[in-house]
């Protein structure tokens, strides 16, 4: 299962 | 260097250097709380001791959660190494001189008498002036001088109050509109105004004219009408909350926001935003008063645990809203995840003092708006030019490293090292920390991601 969500990385 | 806070429901983790931001339910946000204190052996035993019984928490899936930090790490978003500290200061240098905007201080004057104001009555602790057209005229040309390739030029009108410098606004307006093509720039005027002065002609113009307008108006009637008086000590209250409705519905409602302060008289300042939304007013922004520790208005250590709930509560709020259909703009909830500012942007800061300077009346320079009056603060003039260079270095050197106490604080990429001028008037030197503003300001990016967070989720559930 994904415990983790990503929303966000600064390219 | 890694920040884990719970808000709301919501379990977050910011990457500060890479400003990856997740969010992870409670077993990752364990996880990532011990990940660099402990081997995944003992992680995974740890956790299968603490979640003894839950029956979604086995081996394998704390192996793959761990499995998953690690890919985390080696994308660079958790754990991230800090690319940029030895290079805080040579973006700034890059930029050279250039000058891309100016504070016009049309007016040292106010028709208002408010206490708490840091410009002294618009007087800026000097003699009531207004500007010429010579003098404004000279400023813009200064500008444009001293702009290199930048395209866009930011002016702004400021006081004191500039309305009652009214005619010199509009005439410096139209030469710079008269000579902006030719010089290859794009001039974007804003104006902050007390409102007392606003008529159709100033609604016309601003419409017209102005990319934004700042609309002082503290709040609720008897919080705003206890310190914005004019000099016969009559609030002001009743006499420009129509006029501010009349421009608002002009402009279509956009491009403007209400700036109100808050101080020890209203630590509970969100009632203040909620009546200004009452009134149909929804780009808000309140604000901690800047003064003296000792000054009555200011906020007390009491005051600053208020303030850090009520920004929980409006962040909570203006998600109701949303979902109900009725938004309101919070401007320090505005964060733009995917298309904000730029890593030069971001250890910059405002560029006060360098890109960003304010003029006096008479045409002196000074590193902002919150200077003036300081005359160790002088940078020179309009015409001569930056003259005290030294300072100006003092000002390049201010960014989002130039404090050691930043060194180790996750919110420095999105703060830039803060406000030079609160930290001057807090502890006496532009390089100091003015520790009350930084615990509201990092309240205020919590809040603020925990609104995206809050967002993602809605959306998943939309779509099921």
């Amino acid at each position: 299962m994904t415990r983790i969500k990503t929303l966000s990385t600064r390219d | 260097m890694v920040h884990q806070y719970q808000l709301n429901g919501c379990r977050i983790v910011i990457d500060a250097n890479s400003g990856a931001i997740h969010s992870v339910d409670e077993v990752a946000y364990d996880l990532i709380a011990l990940y660099e204190q402990h081997t995944h052996d003992e992680l995974v035993s740890l956790m299968l001791d603490k979640y003894r019984g839950r029956p979604d928490v086995t081996e394998a899936d704390l192996r793959e959660c761990l499995e998953d930090i690690e890919e985390l790490k080696r994308q660079g978003k958790l754990f991230s190494d800090d690319l940029y500290g030895q290079l805080a200061g040579v973006l700034k240098e890059r930029s050279g001189n250039v000058v891309k905007a100016l504070c016009l201080h049309v007016a040292h004057t106010c028709n208002l008498n408010c206490s708490y104001c840091f410009a002294s009555q618009g007087r800026f602790h000097g003699e009531r002036a207004l500007m010429s057209y010579e003098v404004g005229k000279r400023a813009l040309d200064f500008l444009m001088e001293n702009s290199g390739a930048r395209h866009n030029l930011e002016v702004d009108f400021f006081g004191g109050e500039p309305l009652m410098n009214w005619d010199v606004v509009k005439q410096l307006v139209a030469y710079a509109r008269s000579v902006e093509k030719e010089r290859g720039k794009n001039f974007r005027f804003t104006l902050t105004t007390n409102g007392m002065l606003i008529d159709d002609d100033v609604i016309d113009f601003c419409n017209r004219e102005m990319s934004n307008v700042v609309l002082s108006l503290d709040g609720r009637k008897e919080i705003h009408d206890r310190l914005r008086v004019d000099y016969a000590g009559h609030g002001s209250y009743d006499r420009i909350v129509p006029k501010f409705q009349k421009l608002v519905a002009a402009r279509g409602g956009t491009k403007y926001y209400m700036r109100g302060t808050f101080t020890h008289a209203n630590p509970d300042f969100t009632k203040d935003l909620f009546h200004m939304a009452d009134l149909g007013f929804t780009e808000l922004s309140m604000e901690p008063v800047v003064c003296a520790p000792d000054d009555p208005a200011a906020l007390t250590p009491e005051d600053i645990e208020i303030v850090k709930q009520q920004y929980e509560l409006l962040a909570k709020d203006m998600l109701r809203r949303e979902e109900e259909g009725h938004p309101i703009t919070f401007y320090h909830y505005m964060l733009d995840l995917e298309g904000g500012p730029c890593i030069y942007k971001r250890i910059s800061g405002c560029g006060s003092g360098t890109e960003y300077m304010a003029v006096t009346p008479w045409g002196d320079l000074y590193p902002c708006h919150q200077f003036v009056g300081d005359q160790s603060y002088r940078l020179g003039d309009i015409w001569q030019g930056v003259t005290n260079t030294e300072l100006r270095e003092k000002f390049r050197a201010c960014n989002a490293y130039a404090r050691e106490e930043c060194r180790d604080c996750w919110a420095r990429l999105w703060c830039s090292g803060g406000c030079a001028a609160n930290a001057y008037h807090a502890t006496g030197d532009i390089r100091g920390v003015y520790a009350p503003g930084c615990e509201l300001f990092k309240k205020r990016i919590e809040c603020a991601i925990m609104m995206h967070v809050k967002r993602s989720e809605r959306e998943s559930a939309a779509e099921g």
